[in-house]
């Protein structure tokens, strides 16, 4: 589905990712984990193609991503819910939904109301408010919009970062039970986190990002187990 | 082409030649005296609304275009000069009509032609950069026109009759192209205001003004929505252009006023806001033509600037804005 190699990408002359080697599985959840200021979040801008590869190879789907443009790699089946949700806020939720089904639009096999209908099932709250601006919805509701709005493109690969933030821990762990769903309906999933006990939890596979490199990697119950990950984020002493 | 010889500040009154005789001029100062009638109000009103409603078309295209890029195009009156100029010139070889719209056309591809040349490649500017990028191709434009199409004061005939025939409405006696002007920038208005709110274009163009990576997230390509814009406020500015041009005539540099009034009207409303630039636009409108008869006409142009700085200074979000727009504090 997703496999990168010894991608190197930053800001101007600042180089966050540093050789950054990793894979996705088709089926999979993964999840990266890593302190503030790691790179994760560069990584995923650099793979929705918001920011562009310095070095390095991107192969998605098949394709080589090379200088694509971030319209593109939606229209190819990659969508990204950013971090800090970015819903339309001046619009309503129903607009905004209808935004997310803009690469398939006029598709063949694509049925907007269907999907439409999917979205409500998953976020019943949506289908309320679907009158409502965007921006007047709270904080949790506005994460689920934002995962709402990335399905509607009906996305083979599906990266989130960090969808937890700032919520309940009740509805944290609704998010997480949705994107476990997500999988069982067949979706991939890249997920991007601070709780890194929940992201482990539900993840097939989990990469540790430090200063823009990986430096574990490995199955998630492992990484659970291993030393290094307890201390720096699971928070949890070793005596 | 029509050759205009009296001083500027005449040509306001003019313009509405049907002016009753009680309006009494004093060249030497510039002042007028008048008595207020009921006729006079009413033909005060509509010159208002008149001029209203062309400042409000213009900040209606400095809308769009801040709307999808966050930038004021000051470049915007320009295309209200192109839009007259090239209809005038064309008009010479095919009817009004197709001139027109031919006009308009031109206008919205040269308005697209900027847009690709001067701003898209641009990757992420500074707001500064892109206004001085406008004001100076508002300058190229003017330079431009001045050359190809001299100093001298043009206009379109009129649409309707002549510029004496005139229509007696509310016991004002109003020229029919007045009618002209508010019924098609009234037009110009509704169809904005529907094809934003009900077609997929409208709502993808929304998108980008409301978030311009999450738009991207979506597949949308952000910089031909703006290139779209561009197109979009310069075909609106050119119809105006055209509609007006027989009462307000067309000269190389008429877009420079209109700029500023239009700038005035969009902020007063609140930047963005298209429905409140069409209220702004008629109170200025208003205001300015009843001022003639308080304030000598060659500090006409003065009225709009104070009502700029003070807006600036007191509600920079504009009369209808809500202060969240205010956050925007580039401006
Ligand atoms: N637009 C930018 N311009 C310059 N540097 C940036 C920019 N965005 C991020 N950086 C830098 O890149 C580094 C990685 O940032 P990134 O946002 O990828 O971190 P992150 O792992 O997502 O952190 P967090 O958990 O806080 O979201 C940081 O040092 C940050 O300062
Ligand atoms: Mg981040």
């Amino acid at each position: 589905m997703l496999k990168i190699k010894n991608l190197e990408a930053g800001y101007g002359k600042l180089r966050v990712l540093k050789r950054i080697s990793m894979h996705v599985d088709p089926g999979e959840i993964v999840t990266i984990i890593g302190a503030n200021g790691a790179g994760k979040t560069t990584l995923l801008y650099t793979i929705a193609g918001i920011i562009k590869t310095m070095a390095g190879e991107i192969n998605l789907l098949g394709q080589t991503l090379k200088k694509t443009k971030a319209e593109k790699i939606v229209d190819l089946g990659c969508s990204l819910v950013p971090e800090g949700r970015q819903v339309f806020s001046t619009i309503s939720v129903l607009e905004n939904l209808l935004l997310g089904a803009y690469v398939q639009s006029g598709k063949n096999g694509y049925d907007r109301k269907q999907e439409l209908e999917k979205i409500y099932n998953i976020f019943p709250v949506l289908k309320d408010r679907r009158r409502q601006l965007a921006g007047t919805l709270s904080g949790g509701e506005q994460q689920m919009l934002a995962m709402g709005r990335a399905l509607m493109a009906r996305p083979k690969l599906i990266m989130m970062d960090e969808p937890s933030t700032g919520l309940a821990p009740l509805i944290v762990k609704d998010i997480f039970q949705i994107i476990l769903r997500l999988r069982e309906a067949g979706n991939t999933v890249m997920l991007v986190e601070q709780n890194a006990r929940a992201a482990l939890g539900i993840a097939d596979r989990g990469y540790v990002l430090e200063t823009g490199k990986i430096i574990i990697q490995g199955p998630a119950t492992d990484l659970l187990d291993n030393h290094d990950v307890q201390r720096a984020y699971l928070g949890r002493d070793i005596e | 082409m029509r050759n205009f010889s009296y001083p500027p500040f005449y040509r306001y009154i003019f313009r509405y030649r049907n002016y009753p005789a009680r309006v009494t001029i004093y060249p030497e100062s510039g002042t007028l005296t008048v008595q207020m009638t009921a006729e006079l109000f009413s033909q005060y009103l509509f010159a208002g609304i008149t001029y209203g409603i062309i400042y409000a078309i213009v900040a209606i295209g400095f809308n769009i275009i801040y709307n999808t890029t966050g930038i004021i195009n000051f470049a915007q009156g320009e295309f209200v000069m192109l839009g007259g100029m090239f209809a005038i010139t064309l008009n010479n070889f095919m009817p009004l009509v197709p001139a027109i719209a031919l006009a308009v056309v031109i206008t919205m591809i040269i308005g697209a032609l900027i847009e690709m040349i001067f701003i898209r490649w641009l990757d992420s500017p500074s707001i500064l950069r892109m206004i001085i990028i406008t004001i100076g191709l508002s300058i190229l434009i003017r330079e431009v026109a001045l050359h190809f199409w001299g100093e001298g004061v043009r206009s379109l005939p009129y649409f309707n009759g002549n510029e004496i025939s005139s229509i007696k409405i509310f016991s004002a006696q109003i020229s029919p192209q007045v009618l002209w002007v508010i019924g098609v920038c009234l037009i110009i208005v509704t169809l904005l205001s529907l094809f934003f709110r009900f077609t997929s274009l409208g709502l993808e163009m929304r998108a980008c003004s409301a978030n311009r990576l999450a738009a991207t997230l979506c597949g949308i390509n952000a910089k031909n929505m703006v290139t779209f814009s561009f197109m979009l406020s310069a075909g609106i500015g050119a119809l105006a252009g055209c509609v007006m041009s027989p009462i307000t005539y067309t000269q190389y540099d008429c877009g420079t006023g209109l700029a500023i009034k239009g700038f005035t009207v969009a902020v007063l409303g609140g930047l963005g806001n298209s429905m409140a630039a069409v209220a702004a636009g008629l109170l200025l409108g208003i205001i300015e033509a009843f001022s003639i008869g308080i304030v000598p006409l060659a500090f006409q142009d003065a009225i709009s600037i104070t009502i700029l700085l003070i807006i600036l200074f007191v509600r920079p979000h504009g009369l209808f804005g809500s202060s969240e727009a205010a956050g925007l504090t580039e401006f």
